[in-house]
């Protein structure tokens, strides 16, 4: 009797107890930058269930987004990210360089240099586009105002700096050339936002400019929260923007969660991973879903940093370091 | 016999207390950038500080501080002034409002102020047909720094002013004084002490300001961007030494001006006091 009473109880006991000790959930921190923040809320959902379905196990990701160069700094000076996704390889670079927390060639352990998505800088402009602004040239027009993020702040305005400068090596032009382009078109800048963020307000909310010049993602998004109000416009070249993510081997070892972040950081690669960026805006690196979703990108001539510009730290030091080719425009 | 001196015991207890925590708050972390700097040579630190936008937003910072600090100091004595002497309804409500630029997070008040005096908003609509650009200039600068300022002057002024009884104005009128008499000779050097204080917190809370003024300044390298987001862009490059190096110079003219004005306060409290 006491038996057969007994077993019964700790079955129920044991069902109620062990999926919660089974589930002794892990954490996971990702450190992003600033525009990813919509991205991620859909994106760790679906992580969440995929590998609550493979393993059985509950993994609560959290987020941290800012500015992208100060969260990857805050991660270098000991913020104990799990895994970091930014928007251009330099500010993943620092984590080798500033701390060893991860390998020097990161980059090599995911496919396409790491990068899950990409995106690049296109226009955005009032309803109708009433300066008729169609690509690069029209943008240094007299009498045009543009809105670029700072390119010493903003990964934003580094990209479209170098898209600028590219369309016009691109098109046969030189150096000397370019120069004299961007110089031009900064002069058409009525104010330096230090984030892509800050610079959306300023073209959307106030009204000034007659072109933005952020990430299709964004504009996409910018389309979608506040109203049909502009149009964009594919420029006939642009900068191929890369959005890097890896594992922080260091900081991962220490809260033995290796396995899922590096889990975390490949589903960025799987179909379902590349679906949610897609439906982000975001241009997708996994050749199925980029051809299902052909039409939804405008194909243009894109170029990379590394193509261009002979890799980010060259980029980095010949145009935006102190007194590099950013400065001497305001230069006087 | 030696309580008498000195109600609460523990001096000693207390200084070294003082002492520590003043090393663990402030001197600890203020000698580390100065220690940071010492990664560059002499040359090096002196092409950093010098160059010409640092100069630029040196101008600015100290410039448009102080100005701001100015404003303040006269319009928050006038506000102090009318919080002590009047009664009138909704006084709560407004000595309530004065407080509202300290606790206001200061993004939030630079994007409040940037909408009202874009082109396109509620102030900023209207001036800028008079060809009176606010937002995304120096002046927007300026602006902003006043708004986050005003509390120090009100706040410090207003309890001396509490103090100062009525009477005293009144028995400065009985015996023939008229009013500017009154003011000048007998109110003034009363909260002179006091709104130098306030001005000269208000001063040094708009030099250290970031957050409002980003918002409304425009950044444009040369014009309108201040010191500090130099030292953000700075950091942004991940050039910890030279954000270190214009921090520190910030530190000194600051530390310079604040130990002036300390000194003025000084030197007139004791001329005040020797004159009665």
């Amino acid at each position: 009797m006491f038996k057969t009473r007994i077993i019964p109880a700790f079955l129920i006991l044991s069902s109620i107890l062990l999926p919660t000790l089974a589930q002794a959930d892990t954490n996971l921190l990702n450190v992003s930058y600033d525009v990813t923040r919509e991205f991620y809320k859909d994106f760790n959902a679906s992580f969440t269930q995929y590998w609550k379905a493979k393993t059985g196990e509950t993994v609560i990701i959290n987020q941290s987004h800012g500015g992208s160069s100060k969260q990857a700094r805050s991660v270098a000076d000991g913020l104990e990210a799990d895994v970091i996704s930014m928007n251009q390889a330099p500010d993943i670079d620092i984590l080798y360089e500033r701390s060893k927390l991860i390998p020097k060639d990161w980059q090599k352990r995911l496919p396409n240099s790491s990068s899950a998505t990409n995106s690049t800088t296109v226009f955005l402009v009032r309803k109708g586009n009433p300066k008729n602004i169609k690509d690069w040239d029209d943008l240094i027009k007299p009498g045009i105002a543009v809105v670029i993020p700072n390119p010493k702040t903003s990964g934003n305005g580094k990209y479209s700096y170098l898209a600028a400068w590219g369309y016009v090596i691109k098109s046969g032009g030189n150096d000397a050339k370019a120069k004299e382009f961007v110089t031009k078109l900064f002069k058409n800048v009525p104010v330096l936002d230090t984030g892509g963020r800050g610079a959306t307000t300023t073209f959307a909310q106030r009204d000034i400019g007659d072109a933005l010049l952020t990430f299709e993602n964004e504009v996409n998004l910018i389309k979608k929260e506040l109203g049909d109000k502009f149009d964009v416009v594919y420029p006939s070249a642009s900068i191929l923007a890369e959005n890097p993510v890896t594992v922080v081997d260091k900081f991962a070892k220490k809260h033995k969660t290796q396995a899922i972040a590096q889990a975390y950081v490949e589903y960025h690669f799987s179909e379902a991973g590349q679906e949610i960026a897609v439906h982000h805006y975001l241009r997708p690196t996994l050749d199925s879903v980029a051809t299902k979703y052909k039409d939804r990108f405008k194909a243009i001539n894109l170029f990379s940093v590394d193509e261009v510009f002979g890799g980010w730290g060259k980029a980095q030091k010949t145009h935006f370091s102190d007194g590099g080719t950013f400065d001497q425009i305001y230069q006087k | 016999m030696a309580k008498q001196k000195n109600v609460l015991p523990g001096f000693s207890l207390s200084l070294g207390f003082t002492i520590f925590y003043l090393s663990l708050i402030v001197l600890i972390p203020l000698s580390a950038a100065f220690i940071k700097t010492t990664e560059l040579s002499f040359l090096e630190f002196w092409h950093i500080v010098t160059a010409p936008r640092v100069v630029a937003s040196y101008k600015l910072t100290f410039g448009a501080s102080l100005v701001a600090a100015l404003i303040n100091a006269v319009f928050g004595l006038l506000t102090a002034w009318v919080l002590v002497r009047y009664t009138f309804p909704g006084k709560k409500f407004i000595d309530a409002l004065v407080d509202l630029p300290f606790a206001l997070p200061t993004a939030v008040a630079g994007i409040a102020l940037t909408a009202v005096y874009a082109g396109n908003g509620w102030i900023g609509s209207w001036l800028e047909p008079q060809g009176i650009k606010v937002a995304f200039t120096p002046t927007g600068v300026m602006v902003a720094l006043t708004f986050i300022g005003l509390p120090f002057v009100v706040r410090t002024v207003q309890p001396v002013l509490e103090d100062l009884e009525a009477e005293t104005e009144e028995a400065a009128a009985s015996l023939g004084a008229n009013r500017w008499q009154t003011f000048s000779k007998i109110i003034f050097p009363a909260i002179w002490p006091a709104l130098l204080t306030g001005f000269a917190l208000a001063f040094a809370r708009a030099i250290g300001e970031y957050g409002s003024v980003i918002f409304i300044a425009g950044n444009m390298p040369m014009v309108s961007e201040i010191t500090p987001l130099l030292i953000i862009t700075k950091l942004e490059q991940y050039d910890y030494v030279g954000a270190t190096a214009v921090a520190v110079v910030m530190l000194i003219i600051s530390f310079m001006l604040l130990f002036a004005i300390n000194g003025l306060q000084w030197w007139t409290n004791r001329n005040t006091t020797s004159a009665h």
